[in-house]
């Protein structure tokens, strides 16, 4: 239930009152997804969805950021590297 | 401005990143951590990857209670079995619920002998099919953690709304913050740091954990499910402990904030209210359900239908309760892999797609 992946706002609309979306996963996998509690989702944003609930919203700039300083904790242990690690994997 | 070029899947599953913050964990570690990974999405994750074989070996993860088939208490699963089995009802549940053992038997053997048991995605669609069935009872098994309960409330309100009284939800929530206090409170536990499961914090925000943290003594990592996400939560868990620093952070920031989705909590502390549980194998953990307010009794199908008493059977070979509080791994248990297996499961954790004995089952630890 809670192995959600990220997709892609395509459409918005509404159904018994409720606010809509079809949500793209790729290689051709759409779902309908209820937004109502996503209200300032646009056409466009990616979101994780859970038994057919969008909760939240995915920040682009949060996940570069997140990559960028793995990044760089990775290549900082590269310089560092054999003298520090036990060197051994 | 969303960049559509920007892989939000495949940027968290760089490998050959992944083997560079594992390098960086063994640069860390000094002595032996044992770490718990409250989500079960997250232990199938990391075993499907491998992860847990290159970590480290100072570094061991345990399997926390965060799925939600496994720790459903048997009795709601005798209750769903009672009801499903009423000729006038239509039970509706999330796939995975239909193999569960109850005492004896499961949904499955229910809808085999002509129960007429229905798999939904959503709880929007139990709704839908109680619309094109008013002749009919429609009862829904509302089960899981924080990240179910919003989509659980949306469809009783809605039902609400829409006038449906043949719609009603045999309720079974559980909230992941009470579990953790009872694993850290037990007089056996050996879990010194925790990865915090990302998606139930995206709905609940993490303003639950720090006194948790600080009253144990134990440092969280919001981490999410990505095998990048998994080892920078173990990286940054690791780095705490060795610093000696109690604190929770943040490792999940794409989607996780402090507060969380406040209109969906708002939701549910309208539509639920707090209550002891039973947790499968484990016990009664206070205060660590949601059930339906008295407001919305009309659409609880205990109040509906009179399955008050239950006298439920486990199996005695079972220690799922163990694993997952951390006490033991799946292949410590006898039954592993003989009297138990996904053909025929003894326990929940054998059955669910985030249970950690199918996870160590399918993945051949
Ligand atoms: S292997 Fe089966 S019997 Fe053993 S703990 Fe896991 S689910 Fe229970």
């Amino acid at each position: 239930m809670c192995l959600g992946v990220p997709g892609k706002i395509i459409n918005i609309f509404e159904k018994d009152g409720l606010p809509m979306a079809k949500v793209d996963f790729g290689g051709g996998v759409t779902r309908e997804t209820c937004l109502a509690y996503i209200p300032e989702a646009r056409v466009g944003d990616y979101t994780i969805i859970h038994v057919g609930f969008a909760l939240n919203l995915l920040s682009e700039a949060e996940a570069l950021e997140t990559l960028a300083l793995l990044q760089e904790i990775a290549d900082l242990g590269e310089e560092l590297g054999p003298e520090l690690g036990s060197g051994d994997l | 401005m969303t960049n559509p070029s920007f892989d939000f899947t495949n940027s968290f599953r760089d490998a050959a990143l992944v083997k560079k913050v594992i390098e960086e964990i063994r640069r860390t570690v000094t002595r032996p951590w044992v770490l718990m990974e409250i989500c079960g999405g997250q232990t199938h994750s990391i075993v499907r990857h491998g992860l847990d074989q290159l970590l480290p070996p100072e570094i061991e993860l345990v399997h926390g209670p965060g799925c939600p088939v496994c720790v459903t208490p048997l009795e709601q699963i005798d209750r769903a079995l009672a009801i499903a089995s009423r000729p006038e009802v239509i039970f509706t549940s999330y796939g995975d619920m239909l193999r569960v053992p109850g005492s004896g038997r499961d949904l499955f053997s229910v809808k085999a002998s002509g129960g007429d048991v229905r798999v939904v995605y959503s709880p929007l669609d139990a709704l839908k099919i109680a619309r094109e069935n008013p002749q009919k009872q429609v009862v829904f098994f509302a089960i899981g953690f924080e990240t179910t309960a919003p989509p659980n409330c949306m469809a009783v309100r809605q039902a609400q709304a829409l006038g449906l009284d043949n719609f009603s939800v045999l309720v079974s929530h559980v909230r992941v913050p009470p579990a953790i206090r009872a694993i850290l409170g037990s007089p056996a536990n050996r879990v010194q740091g925790f990865l915090l499961a990302g998606h139930v914090c995206s709905v609940m925000g993490y303003w639950e954990y720090p006194p948790l943290a600080q009253q144990y003594r134990v440092p969280m990592v919001v981490t999410g499910f990505e095998p990048l996400d998994l080892v920078n939560g173990i990286l940054e868990t690791v780095k705490r402990l060795e610093a000696g620093i109690v604190e929770v952070a943040n490792g999940y920031s794409r989607l996780v904030t402090f507060e969380g989705n406040s209109s969906a909590q708002k939701m549910i502390s309208d539509t639920f209210m707090e209550c002891d549980r039973a947790w499968r194998g484990i016990g009664v953990i206070p205060q660590s359900g949601w059930c339906l307010r008295p407001e919305y009794d009309l659409f609880n199908a205990e109040k509906r239908f009179d399955v008050a008493a239950i006298a439920p059977r486990e199996s005695p070979l079972c220690v799922a309760g163990q694993i997952m509080q951390g006490l033991k791994k799946p292949h410590d248990c006898p039954a592993f892999g003989r009297e138990c297996a996904p053909e025929h499961p003894l326990g929940a954790t054998m059955v669910s797609s985030e249970g950690a004995c199918a996870a160590y089952y399918k993945y051949g630890r």
